[in-house]
């Protein structure tokens, strides 16, 4: 909200506060601001008098004039059509800073010019406030304006503007008013309200109109009455503060309905009383009535919106905007003053589906029941001074509110105890006063009588952190709790999923961060759930539904940075996949995706490129860290948009618990590797604790054996056959050689395994190592038909 | 014949002298001291001799034989060093030449920032609890003294799955979730991080997704004045011991009374910079006295507990922390960008800042 300082001096005395200690002072107690600035930035202005203005003898448009400014006399080639000999007129020096630029001493069209004369358009004024001559002319300033002084100062634009972002409980700031006491309370001074009471004619507004409130969504409402208004422009200190407060200047009766409302925080509205009729209902729309609002748009209602219904049809949108018909116009004469108050929540859901604004964000937040009275005779009396008004005697209408204080009760020893100082009685009861509350003090406890325009404040902790923000939180000092030692710690699926990363780091992987929301066509990559989350309302087609899979994501990670011209991309995150089954269920997963290079060392020949094998080893080395690596198995397996003969699934004992493979080409045209894993079925397994066993301390002894084998024959199906026939002293068996080629017939395979044998008792003898080995060729030609190379 | 040992004693130790290496050493012991070298040789002739002669040249002899023996092994010895030292010459490598360069991972700095607000409150005995993203209407708002309609949920857009359900926007939602699951409502101390969701449009300082830390504890006379001891404690470790804080008042329906706290600027130390836009305060984050409606709510008496909350984004930590000055960077994922956070801090070295 855009507060002027001068609308604000208006109710309470801030002369010889800066405007920046004013916004400062006002976030100490707990107001933030978004800006203090000028309401007009230009610099350096000064009125001027033409006193000699000629046509350039080469130029249809420039105007070669003396102006008089006060000190000087100076040379100004001016452009303007209006541009005439013994005009007032806004000069801007030569050094003056305006918003297109600083200006210069400058030759136009081979005349000196010692400044320029400013149209309004020019001084850096909104846009939206500028009439058509504004941007047209330079601006014709009266004939008794004083040359030589601050032009911005006598047309009363020297004003200054806080851009506050008021806290969405405090409805009270929506007031000059109300920020006038929040002002009062931070510098302890007094404020002062408007005056309201003016002379009214003998005829009542009760004689005339007769109010019917059918909803109880209607707190209060208001009429008052004014006759025979001359509709013009309004006086320049009602426009220069609506302007600052970035409304919109229209006419002197508009422009009062919305001075009102800055001033009380009450929005007001005006009918045209002649079109209105005499009767005045306040209903529940009806389901399907339309009524034309004042914008000329046809909308259509239902029973949760409120409507003010004359005896033939809806004519206002309660708290929200005017209908068309009832609409002060230029010829208006007799106007109808509407203060009320509406159900909050109700104006709040008409106004989501309508229109919000200045009115409806009132309503919202609440109105102060005490302020609707005193808002509609200020109307009255501003139509009276500045639209020549009659105020009709009296004020009509309906009001259930009670106007009472409200009363909190609260100890010393609370508010002491909440914000852990130790405040004497005299200073809460300071800090209370300094709000305008009333309070006492009786055995300990505190009666604060709190006002109805704070209607934020109803329970003792309201008072506490009143009292809190006066007195100042500064004043706090900081201290740890005294409470007994206890062990903090994570959950176990916090802990795994540190255990995971630490590796998946230690490996060379690096963690990332993506999100968790994704178009329709990466969340149908790499699986076909039928049980997505999607959002009601998503904000693009790019995020709409919530992932399934992390690989989408690593994938275009991974995308992202082979365009960057990335060499390698290794990478892993730990992140929660959603479900609609099971009342929305959220699973944990692990996935990594790596690329390029592993290890290299190009000036001597090392490289490791990132294929199949090296994810399964950095995996085998994840599962070997977790104590699984006995019962870990990679098993072929098809899977969506994965590469049909490079794809595994990974199994714990007979357990899936993830997969891993390349990406397919179709998807993903580089030679991509991925894992995921669900951390669920690998937190469920069972392992045991590290129980040490002694190592044997006879030397090991090792066997090579190579066997021709069809191509196709898995190395897993012989090292079982390995395992199995080879007996108790077989300690280790693992493949050290496959080889195709020179040597070995077209469809057939060398696969060479080292057998290493140990015993716990004695040192082996080769013969009973061979006897073994012996057997175990035996046994692999018997079960699988291959024999030695 | 004594003269003759002396001559092959002489003749065998200039050769020893120029002999070149092992082998050539090897060979000369074979030619003096071989048995059939010319020291031995000599052994032949002494039958010749008579008893005293063959005394005193067997004497010599000895002698001889000796101290050939002593050269050739003094000589062998050397020639071995330098044989040795010539190996290892010849194996001189350019140490400047590049290693080996295997990957060096690391950890998102976003969860970098995570990790270490976990660690240092689980120091003061908070545990780390986290729940569900797709929450419920009821844990997100209601329960948090924001019912439907209220004013203040214009704050925080949602993206909603169900009319009830939708993602969360706070992790405050955790806030009702913890205290209602603890069943013998006894004291409460607990941070929760974790994912949230807003409909924001992403720019510089604003994401649809991003993370928040809750903080609560809840006891029988937990103060301000505590949280503001606990947090000094959070901002000092993670910006320096020198850093003060301060409390704002401010506005959130779930706490009252609520603060906005600001860090004393790390960069100018207070005076004013342009990372603190002049004011010599950073907003760091947000919290307050839990409201007695949501531990009323929750089944905590508010007349005999008190507690507070606060919540950390943990992203605009990391950007105050690492100079960062794009939230989307920390999801866009530039390998470029995470690898300068992949080594550990000051805090391991004696000497920190």
């Amino acid at each position: 909200m855009k507060v002027s300082r001068k609308f604000l001096n208006d109710y309470i005395d801030i002369n010889g506060i800066s405007t920046q200690n004013l916004a400062d002072r006002l976030v100490s107690v707990g107001n933030e601001y978004d800006s203090v600035s000028k309401f007009v930035p230009a610099t350096n202005l000064v009125i001027g008098h033409v006193v000699e203005c000629e046509m350039h003898p080469d130029s249809k448009k420039l105007h070669i004039c003396k102006i008089d400014l006060g000190d000087e006399i100076v040379q100004i080639v001016c452009g303007a059509p209006n541009m005439r000999k013994g005009l007032k007129v806004i000069v801007a020096r030569v050094g003056a800073n305006l918003p297109g630029g600083v200006i210069k001493k400058a030759k136009l069209a081979g005349y000196e010019s010692n400044g320029m004369v400013c149209a309004f358009s020019e001084l850096g004024i909104p846009h939206k406030f500028l009439r058509k001559e504004d941007i047209e002319g330079i601006y014709e300033l009266p004939e008794d304006a004083p040359v030589g002084e601050d032009p911005l100062k006598y047309l009363g634009l020297d004003d200054e503007v806080i851009d506050f972002d008021f806290t969405s409980n405090r409805a009270d700031m929506l007031s000059m008013i109300g920020i006038a006491y929040e002002t009062g309370a931070a510098y302890e001074k007094d404020i002062k309200l408007p005056e309201n009471e003016c002379e009214e004619i003998a005829e009542d507004v009760n004689d005339i109109y007769k109010i019917d409130v059918k909803t109880d969504k209607c707190m209060a409402y208001l009429g008052k009455m004014v006759r025979g208004v001359k509709v013009g422009e309004s006086p320049e200190f009602i426009r220069n503060r609506l302007m600052a407060s970035d409304i919109r200047p229209i006419n002197n009766v508009v422009d009062i309905s919305n001075y009102v409302m800055l001033e009380y925080g009450t929005p007001l509205h005006f009918f045209d009383a002649d079109k209105l009729g005499n009767k005045v209902i306040v209903r529940n729309a009806r389901d399907d009535e339309e009524i034309v609002t004042l914008d000329g748009i046809s909308r259509k209602l239902d029973e949760s919106d409120i409507v003010i219904a004359n005896d033939k049809e809806a004519v206002a949108l309660a708290g929200v905007m005017g209908g068309l018909d009832t609409e002060v116009t230029n010829e208006t004469k007799n106007i109808f003053i509407e203060c009320a108050i509406f159900d909050k929540t109700s104006v709040r859901v008409t106004s989501k589906k309508i229109l919000r604004s200045e009115s409806s964000n009132r309503f919202e937040k609440g109105i102060d029941p005490n302020r609707i009275l005193p808002a509609i005779k200020r109307a009255a009396y501003l139509l009276n001074k500045y639209a020549s008004g009659s105020v009709l005697k009296g004020v009509t209408g309906v009001d259930k509110t009670s106007k009472d204080d409200k009363v909190v009760k609260v100890t010393l020893d609370k508010i002491n105890k909440v914000l852990g100082m130790n405040l004497t009685k005299e200073d809460v009861i300071d800090s209370l006063e300094r709000l305008k509350f009333k309070v006492s003090f009786k055995d300990g406890e505190f009666t604060v009588l709190v006002p109805t325009r704070r209607l934020d404040v109803n329970i003792r902790e309201d008072i506490i952190e009143e009292v809190g923000r006066i007195y100042g939180y500064d004043k706090i000092k900081g201290v740890l709790p005294e409470v007994s030692i206890r062990c903090g710690g994570r959950s176990k699926l916090e802990e795994m999923n540190r255990t995971l990363g630490d590796k998946l780091i230690g490996l060379g992987l690096n963690q990332v961060l993506t999100y968790s929301l994704l178009s329709d066509r990466q969340s149908s990559l790499f699986n076909d759930d039928k049980n997505k989350v999607y959002l009601l309302n998503p904000m693009s087609e790019d995020r709409k539904v919530l992932r399934t899979t992390l690989l989408a994501s690593l994938l275009e990670v991974f995308e992202y940075n082979y365009a960057h011209n990335a060499e390698s991309v290794n990478i892993f995150e730990t992140a929660s996949v959603y479900f609609t089954d099971d009342n929305y269920s959220e699973k944990p997963r692990i996935a990594g995706l790596m690329y390029g290079d592993y290890m290299v060392n190009a000036w001597e020949g090392v490289k490791v490129w990132v294929n199949f094998y090296t994810l399964k080893g950095v995996l085998t080395s994840v599962f070997d860290y977790l104590g699984l690596g006995s019962r870990l198995k990679f098993e072929a397996a098809e899977r969506k948009d994965m590469h049909p003969y490079r794809c595994a699934n990974i199994l714990i004992g007979r357990e899936v618990i993830g997969y891993m493979g390349q990406v397919h080409p179709n998807v993903c045209d580089k030679e991509v590797y991925v894992f995921e894993l669900d951390t669920d079925k690998i937190m469920n397994q069972k392992v045991k604790n590290i129980k040490y066993k002694e190592y044997s301390k006879y030397p090991s002894v090792s066997k090579d054996l190579a066997f021709l084998v069809p191509k196709d024959m898995k190395s897993e199906d012989i090292l079982e056959v390995i395992k199995r026939s080879a007996g108790r002293l077989l300690s280790d068996a693992f493949v050290f050689d496959v080889y195709e080629g020179d040597g070995v017939s077209d469809g057939m395979k060398s696969i060479a395994y080292n057998l290493t044998f140990t015993s716990f008792d004695r040192t082996l003898s080769d013969e009973e190592v061979n006897k073994i080995t012996e057997n175990v060729v035996k046994n692999v030609h018997d079960k699988l038909g291959v024999n030695l190379r | 014949m004594i003269d003759e040992l002396k001559d092959i004693k002489n003749e065998a130790l200039d050769e020893i002298k120029k002999a070149s290496d092992e082998k050539e050493l090897n060979e000369l012991r074979t030619k003096y001291l071989g048995k059939k070298g010319k020291v031995s040789l000599m052994t032949k002739q002494m039958g010749t001799l008579s008893v005293d002669e063959k005394k005193e040249f067997g004497k010599a002899l000895n002698e001889i034989k000796g101290e050939i023996t002593e050269v050739l092994e003094e000589a062998m010895k050397k020639a071995k060093e330098k044989a040795l030292n010539e190996r290892l010459e010849s194996e001189k490598i350019d140490v400047t030449l590049p290693g080996v360069s295997a990957l060096s991972g690391g950890m998102h700095p976003l969860m970098k920032v995570v990790e270490e607000v976990e660690d240092l409150f689980i120091s003061m005995g908070f545990d780390v609890a986290s729940g569900p993203e797709m929450e419920e209407d009821l844990y997100n708002f209601e329960k948090l003294n924001l019912p439907k309609n209220h004013p203040a949920r214009d704050d925080q857009d949602s993206f909603y799955i169900t009319a009830e359900r939708l993602l969360r926007t706070q992790t405050s939602a955790m806030q009702a979730r913890v205290m209602e699951g603890n069943k013998e409502k006894t004291e409460i101390r607990v941070i929760c991080p974790g994912k949230t969701y807003r409909r924001d449009d992403d720019d510089a300082t604003h994401s649809h997704q991003f993370t928040q830390i809750e903080g609560l504890m809840v006891g029988e006379n937990i103060s301000l004045a505590h949280l503001k001891g606990v947090l000094e404690v959070f901002v000092r470790r993670l910006f320096g011991e020198d850093r003060e804080i301060r409390l704002r008042p401010n506005y959130f329906p779930f706490t009252e009374p609520s603060l906005e706290i600001d860090v004393s600027c790390f960069s100018c130390g207070g005076k004013g910079c342009n990372i603190c836009k002049g004011t010599g305060w950073i907003e760091i984050l947000g919290g307050g006295m839990v409201h007695p409606n949501v531990l009323r709510g929750c089944g905590y008496d508010p007349d005999k507990f008190t507690g507070f909350a606060f919540g950390i984004g943990p992203e605009r930590v990391a950007m105050l922390k690492y100079g960062i000055n794009d939230i989307r960077s920390f999801y866009t994922n530039d390998l470029r960008f995470l690898k300068e956070f992949n080594r550990v801090e000051s805090g391991v070295y004696n000497e920190s800042k």
